[in-house]
């Protein structure tokens, strides 16, 4: 194991932490809810072909609102970080649906089991984003290193 | 009050994943590759996020209603099941192959970039047909 010292962003990230945990506290005691990004996508995906379910949505609505809105309040302050991916389009596409697919049969991503879940210190949370972490170490070394 | 505080969650849930570099998918993938040139930022990511909710979940267990008046609607669920593992694995494999999970891919989704695009209108096909087809 070789740590890249010039990609590594330590105090960047944990300032990003910092503030994704200050956000789940306050959707946790503001709406007494978890703020899971899975679980907040489908519920508004759920309610969205009927306005009036959306209106009784508006929390999670609210909450991906927000999310929605980050990029666009960053760039006010701070300039755009550059992103890439090293894939195409149909591998895109495969990683969407499995990830879809995954999330909501597991009930939760890195947000709702990892940030939420080990917060509450939940053992279900932990057996999934073991899974997960796990299952993500061994794609990228297959795919990296074994192709 | 309850619209409030769940925009403002998102918001600031969004700023820390851009800060924190969650929402490029190649250094998410960085942090994959345990074998590569390993990145382990994003360890401080999650690191400094239960930092700060861990203490928030032992006040919310004392609420029994949230400040919008909203009940808590905290998980109950202990079960560790087939579905539970599975789903973890299926995702984990997705978020290897592409380096998106939902948060940041909406978040980028949200700027027009074409890949967070594609990927975000795979997974909520994906998520449609797991509740359609998959569960129950």
């Amino acid at each position: 194991m070789a740590v890249d010292g010039a990609a590594f962003t330590p105090w960047a990230s944990l300032a990003g932490g910092l503030a994704i945990g200050l956000a789940a506290a306050l959707y946790l005691l503001g709406n007494g809810r978890i703020a899971g990004i899975a679980g907040i996508v489908a519920a508004v995906l759920r309610a969205l072909p009927s306005r009036e379910r959306l209106v009784r949505q508006r929390t999670p609505l609210a909450f991906v609102a927000g999310l929605l809105l980050a990029p666009w309040v960053w760039r006010v302050f701070a300039p755009w970080p550059a992103l890439s991916v090293d894939v195409g389009p149909g591998a895109l596409v495969v990683a969407g649906l499995l990830v879809g697919i995954g999330v909501r049969m597991g009930n939760g991503c890195t947000s709702g089991h990892g940030v939420c879940g080990l917060s509450r210190l939940s053992r279900r949370s932990l057996v999934n984003v073991l899974a997960f972490m796990g299952a993500g170490f061994a794609t990228v070394f297959v795919l990296r290193h074994l192709g | 009050m309850g619209t409030v505080t769940a925009l403002l969650g998102g918001l600031v849930f969004g700023l820390g994943l851009i800060a924190g570099g969650m929402a490029n998918p190649s250094k998410v993938k960085a942090f994959l590759d345990l074998a590569g040139a390993w990145d382990p930022s994003l360890a401080l990511v999650m690191g400094g996020a239960i930092a700060v909710a861990l203490p928030a979940f032992a006040l919310a267990r004392r609420r029994r209603v949230a400040w919008s008046g909203e009940p808590m609607d905290i998980p109950t669920a202990t079960h560790i099941d087939a579905r539970l593992v599975g789903g973890g694995i299926l995702f984990g494999i997705g978020w290897g192959v592409g380096g998106f999970c939902p948060g940041p891919a909406l978040v980028a989704l949200a700027t027009g970039w074409w890949p967070a695009a594609v990927f975000t209108v795979a997974m909520l096909a994906g998520m449609l047909v797991h509740d359609r087809f998959i569960a129950r």
